[in-house]
């Protein structure tokens, strides 16, 4: 369990964490998400003791570590660069934290091997850093942090540096290995994707504030903020309100329309649009549309529906939200 | 589990600073057979090559070779024996001995200094940084007599501060040690301005003290910079003349250094035993410098492999 409270950290008169309070329950894997500059980093390296707070306290697992350097927090921090030591093989980047506690030759040997063979590095042992891949290099930074039987594990955008494919096969495996150790891991990113996949808690951050904690579901179903909303996936505003584009069906006819509308509490309502584009993205179909108030939004439907609605560009379609703010899948606040 | 094959590679064996200390070449383990075969050396190939070679062929006889080569016989004037007579000279081994050992005991104090002041100018703060950081050079820019001027007027025998270094060995370490002041501080500050922090950050979140990250994660990564810097302010400090002709004291088997000695020789007409002593002197400094390549080339050829 980590506690934050009432963190603040200022760089001149900007505040990178204001007022940041957040709980993190011990075994959790929590996400730590927000756009650039949010002040991801910031806490995490508070949390690490690798920055100084100006105010607050940090405490991990029962003990007030604020002010405590963090060779003796307990953590493992994992860096989006690796931070590898290069002029050591991996064997011995692994076993540094042991080493340096001057720890039985047979019992590092022995944990160095488990680990390397955790992370699927074994016969990687006498490589140097620059001799792996990566994604190689971070799963070796990854066993170089449990070494140490950390508290906590935290890892500042530790794919960020990794393409695609490899960062979306890195953070199943993250997942997997969480659920191995059970070490309580909290992972910096700006991608909400990544957040929605690996976690089973998200804290967003924006300016230095944390906006909504929760678990995955509850964020992406009920944002608490117009902000948390739009951060956490793709978002049309209709008719003054914040709907995610595959809760938005489309019908040629009016009425039709508007008697299915009328079955969604507090809906935004129906609002004629002209299709813009057809973009078809394999199993789904996307529309572009304009509002007569000339607002463009896009919705998403499957290609089911689109080829039973079989628009074309240029024709008119009345939209409406599927799913209204009584269903509390609208942010209350957004609807009109 | 994860095979990743393809992978954004961070441009993190950069500098050559950034290269690695030399090491026994692990035999390597199961993984030996996956490891990248080392890839020829990369060479420039185009019309310009035998013009360039030729050039620099050329000009490396004239201004080098040559004169070396032309050193070099008359000290073998004589034949061999002439040539250890001239140098196997009580006095003459005297001069290239003080020589050496002063060379050395400089060249060690300069790699401890020169590493610190290095340090001290690129992590830390204080006010007239940039001046400091502009007066590391200035032994370097000016001619070494005025160097001795300068020393002797502060450490000779009118010394304001009372300390009398004048025709004493510590007067000749100090000499050098001012000469040679720019050559570990420069070769080291590009490098360290270069570290990768997060790497300290790591090792100190894996609970190592400030001390043993210093130790086993940035020096290792210094070291090549280091003993650059330290071999280049060894061969500096075997040839130097200017800085301690005045405060050396030029004392035969004392404070007379190998460059004064050979000065000497050529004053009483000996031009022999001046080569001869020259040419030993060219050889340290070789040597010195080859061992220096050596190790240069052994770590850039580790960081080839790696790729
Ligand atoms: N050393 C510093 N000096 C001044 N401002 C800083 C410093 N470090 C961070 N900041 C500022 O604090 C804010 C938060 O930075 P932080 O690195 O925590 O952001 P982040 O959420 O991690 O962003 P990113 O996703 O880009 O890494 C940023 O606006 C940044 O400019
Ligand atoms: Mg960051």
């Amino acid at each position: 369990m980590i506690s934050v409270i009432g963190a603040r950290r200022s760089y001149g008169d900007f505040a990178a964490l204001d007022d940041v309070t957040l709980d993190i329950p011990a075994g959790s894997l929590t996400a730590l998400l927000g756009p650039s500059g949010s002040g991801k980093s910031t806490l995490l390296r508070s949390i690490a003791g690798l920055e100084q707070l100006d105010g607050g306290r940090i405490v991990i697992a029962g003990r007030d570590v604020t002010g405590v350097a963090p060779q003796k927090r307990g953590i493992g921090f994992v860096f989006q660069h690796y931070a590898a030591f290069k002029h050591m093989t991996v064997r011995d980047n692994v076993a540094f934290g042991l080493t340096i506690r001057k720890r039985p030759k047979a019992e590092i040997s022995r944990k160095v091997d488990d680990l390397l063979e955790i992370v699927g590095l074994d016969g990687f042992q006498h490589r140097y850093p620059a001799q792996l891949s990566g994604g190689q290099r971070q799963r070796m930074a990854l066993a170089r942090a449990l070494a140490v039987d950390p508290e906590v594990l935290l890892l500042d955008e530790p794919f960020g540096a990794l393409d695609a494919k490899v960062r979306a096969d890195l953070r199943q495996w993250l997942r997997r290995l969480h659920d191995e150790v059970h070490v309580t891991t909290v992972l910096v990113t700006h991608d909400q994707e990544e957040a929605l996949d690996v976690a089973d808690r998200i804290a967003v951050l924006n300016k230095g504030r944390i906006e909504q904690v929760g678990d995955p579901v509850t964020l992406y179903d009920r944002p608490a903020n117009d902000f948390v909303m739009s951060f956490l996936g793709s978002v049309a505003r209709l008719g003054g309100a914040l709907v995610r584009p595959h809760d938005i069906a489309l019908d040629r006819d009016l009425e039709r329309a508007r008697a299915a509308d009328a079955r969604v509490g507090g809906s935004p309502g129906v609002i004629e649009a002209v299709v813009e584009r057809v973009v078809r993205l394999g199993f789904e179909v996307r529309i572009d549309l304009r509002a007569d108030s000339g607002t463009r939004f896009a919705a998403q439907v499957t290609r089911a529906e689109a080829d039973a609605l079989g628009l074309v560009e240029g024709e008119t379609v009345y939209a409406r939200a599927t799913t209204g703010p009584d269903a509390a899948e609208i942010h209350p606040a957004l609807a009109i | 589990m994860t095979t990743t094959t393809n992978h954004a590679r961070r441009g993190d064996t950069s500098t050559e600073g950034s290269s690695l200390p030399p090491r026994p070449h692990l035999p390597l383990g199961d993984g030996a057979d996956s490891l990248p075969a080392a890839p020829p050396s990369s060479r420039r190939t185009g019309v310009a090559r035998p013009l360039g070679v030729g050039l620099v062929g050329l000009w490396l006889s004239v201004l080098v070779l040559l004169p070396l080569a032309a050193l070099t016989v008359t000290s073998l004037g004589e034949g061999i024996g002439g040539f250890w007579h001239a140098v196997s000279a009580p006095v003459a081994l005297a001069s290239l001995r003080v020589t050496v050992l002063v060379a050395a005991i400089v060249a060690v104090v300069n790699a401890v200094m020169g590493t610190l002041i290095a340090w001290v100018l690129v992590r830390d703060d204080f006010p007239g940084k940039r001046i400091v950081n502009a007066l590391i050079d200035l032994p370097f820019a000016l001619p070494t007599i005025v160097a001795s001027i300068v020393l002797l007027s502060l450490y000779g025998p009118n010394s304001p501060i009372h300390i009398h270094l004048n025709a004493t060995q510590p007067g000749l370490l100090v000499a050098l040690a001012f000469v040679t002041l720019p050559f570990v501080v420069r070769s080291v500050q590009p490098v360290l301005i270069e570290v990768d922090r997060e790497v300290e950050e790591a090792a100190a979140s894996l609970g190592a003290s400030n001390w043993t990250t210093f130790r086993r994660v940035v020096l290792p990564t210094l070291a090549p910079a280091v003993i650059s810097g330290t071999g280049l302010a060894f061969a500096r400090a075997i040839g130097e003349y200017g800085s301690v002709v005045l405060i050396g004291g030029n004392i035969p088997r004392k404070t007379q250094v190998a460059s004064q000695y050979i000065q000497q020789q050529i004053e009483i007409d000996r031009p022999l035993n001046a080569a001869a002593v020259s040419v030993v002197l060219l050889a340290i400094a070789f040597v010195t410098l080859f061992v220096l390549r050596l190790f240069a080339g052994r770590s850039l050829r580790r960081e080839e492999d790696a790729q």
